[in-house]
């Protein structure tokens, strides 16, 4: 276990020659550049972790759009980025193989109240072990008062976008959205709070019809 | 003890006048729950445990922990939970409180701080060390965060945990700004703290250590941090390393002016 601030004590062995020579050239009073602070805190994340279970360092490598969205600290990307990494995401999105896209909303609903999953107490990264984590940000159906905030409400998702059959070509945009949504939430909000359920492998295409059910089926407890 | 607490509670919720329940939003309820729970705060006990390890002569030297530096000079306790982390001649390195007492019980007692960070939470020096960061944070007790930003490493640390808190990763996509970064959010009926400024007396970094009614343990801030991080589906960060050094930075530097209630109550 990393207990030693490498680069702390990389630094603090620095010759005295050198230091000297570097308060003399003045970098001794100047702060680090943003630059160099990038460097040293992606050699911190580096150093400071370890695997544990199914959690392996290599989760720390990030893609563009993390990259991009750690960098932003919060604020909006350049709108080129932001375009950029929504057209890679939305490269990935793939629609349901058999072209099925609702399943069923009691497992829907099951699914969507499971927090489970990937965390380095969990055995198994395979699909089947993972909950979507709805209910921790999103309210959903109305006898669920134990929602999170972070994200919008759904309550009401079909209904409010006029979903009354979710197989007529009527609703086919807003259920190929939908879709995208859940897959690769990406595609459509370069730096979106949400996980990358599809794209990610956090659930597989029987478990995200299953959802699209909850939230588009004109009977799920969702649309009432 | 915590399921007769958990079930007072309950039984007082249930018995309030439904008048008084209406317009009384759950979070209402939860900090109700945890004032009740707060007159019996179990932390007392892993205090008065940490005192008594303080003073005890231990380890292949035999020594106590009396004449360790927090910060304010060998020995003084009052008032240094509040300034931590920060730089320290010695090691020339930025410590948090737990990293410190590493230190302290490494030169001082001899036991190796590499054994006590490989060991578990809540196992064998783990179980001492959260005793001690209780009496330690409790001598501080009603004192308000001031975190020491004059020495260079000690504002490169404070730029560093920010971008850890930033850091986007993991299976999820998440960094500890996915739930601390916006105020007025919530996961299920859990309030969540804004840590990019300061959150409010008792809030937040000004909450831990606290003791944990859910599975009756006293967890420090790097247990906390590591629990963080296992529900950001992210590895496993090193007990006292750098990672967790920065973010208590970040965070404990945002705090400033915030009353530490530590060591609080928690569900």
């Amino acid at each position: 276990m990393q207990t030693i601030p490498l680069t702390l004590a990389r630094r603090a062995a620095l010759p005295a020659a050198l230091v000297a020579a570097l308060v003399a050239a003045g970098c001794g009073t100047s702060p680090p550049s943003s630059a160099a602070l990038d460097a040293r805190a992606a050699e911190m994340m580096k150093t400071s972790f370890r695997d544990e279970g199914i959690a392996k360092v290599d989760r720390l490598n990030q893609d563009l759009a993390n990259q991009a969205c750690s960098a932003a600290q919060g604020a909006d990307l350049a709108p080129e980025l932001a375009k950029r990494i929504e057209a890679e995401n939305m490269k990935t999105v793939k629609a349901p193989s058999d072209g099925r896209y609702l399943g069923d909303f009691k497992r829907g609903e099951t699914i969507a109240q499971s927090g489970r999953g990937m965390t380095w107490t969990d055995k198994s990264a395979a699909p089947a072990a993972n909950g979507g984590n709805c209910y921790n940000c999103h309210q959903l159906s109305k006898a669920e008062i134990s929602y999170g905030t972070i994200g919008p409400s759904l309550y009401q998702y079909g209904k409010l976008r006029g979903v009354t059959d979710p197989a007529s070509p009527a609703s086919r945009a807003i259920v190929e959205y939908t879709w995208g949504k859940l897959y690769n939430t990406r595609a459509y909000s370069a730096c979106s709070n949400m996980p990358r359920f599809g794209h990610m492998g956090l659930l597989d295409e029987q478990q995200l019809r299953d959802l699209m059910a909850l939230l588009l089926d004109p009977r799920s407890p969702v649309n009432q | 003890m915590r399921h007769p607490l958990l079930a007072v509670a309950l039984v007082a919720a249930a018995l309030a006048p439904p008048a008084a329940a209406q317009g009384r939003s759950a979070a209402d309820g939860i900090a109700e729950y945890r004032k009740m729970l707060a007159d019996g705060n179990p932390a007392e006990l892993f205090e008065a445990k940490g005192e008594a390890l303080w003073k005890q002569k231990r380890g292949p030297k035999n020594a106590s922990l009396e004449r360790c530096d927090l910060g304010q000079g060998p020995g003084v306790v009052k008032g240094a939970f509040v300034t931590l982390p920060r730089w320290f001649a010695d090691t020339q390195r930025v410590q948090d409180l737990e990293s410190r007492l590493l230190t302290c019980i490494e030169t001082l007692q001899g036991i190796p701080a590499a054994d006590i960070a490989k060991t578990s939470f809540g196992r064998g020096e783990q179980a001492n060390m959260e005793a001690l960061v209780a009496w330690i944070s409790a001598e501080s007790r009603g004192m308000r965060f001031d975190l020491p930003q004059s020495h260079p490493q000690e504002r490169e640390m404070y730029q560093l945990g920010k971008r850890a808190f930033f850091f986007r990763g993991g299976s999820h996509d998440f960094s500890c700004a996915s739930c601390h970064g916006e105020d007025g959010k919530r996961i299920r009926l859990q309030d969540l703290p804004d840590l990019r400024s300061n959150p409010g007396d008792g809030i937040g970094f000004a909450a831990w250590p606290a003791y944990r009614v859910s599975s009756g343990e006293l967890w420090g801030m790097q247990r906390r941090l590591n629990d963080c991080y296992r529900q950001q589906r992210f590895p496993f960060p090193g007990y006292a390393s750098d990672v967790t050094v920065a973010l208590g930075v970040y965070m404990g530097v945002n705090a400033k002016g915030a009353e530490s209630i530590a060591p609080s109550i928690k569900r």
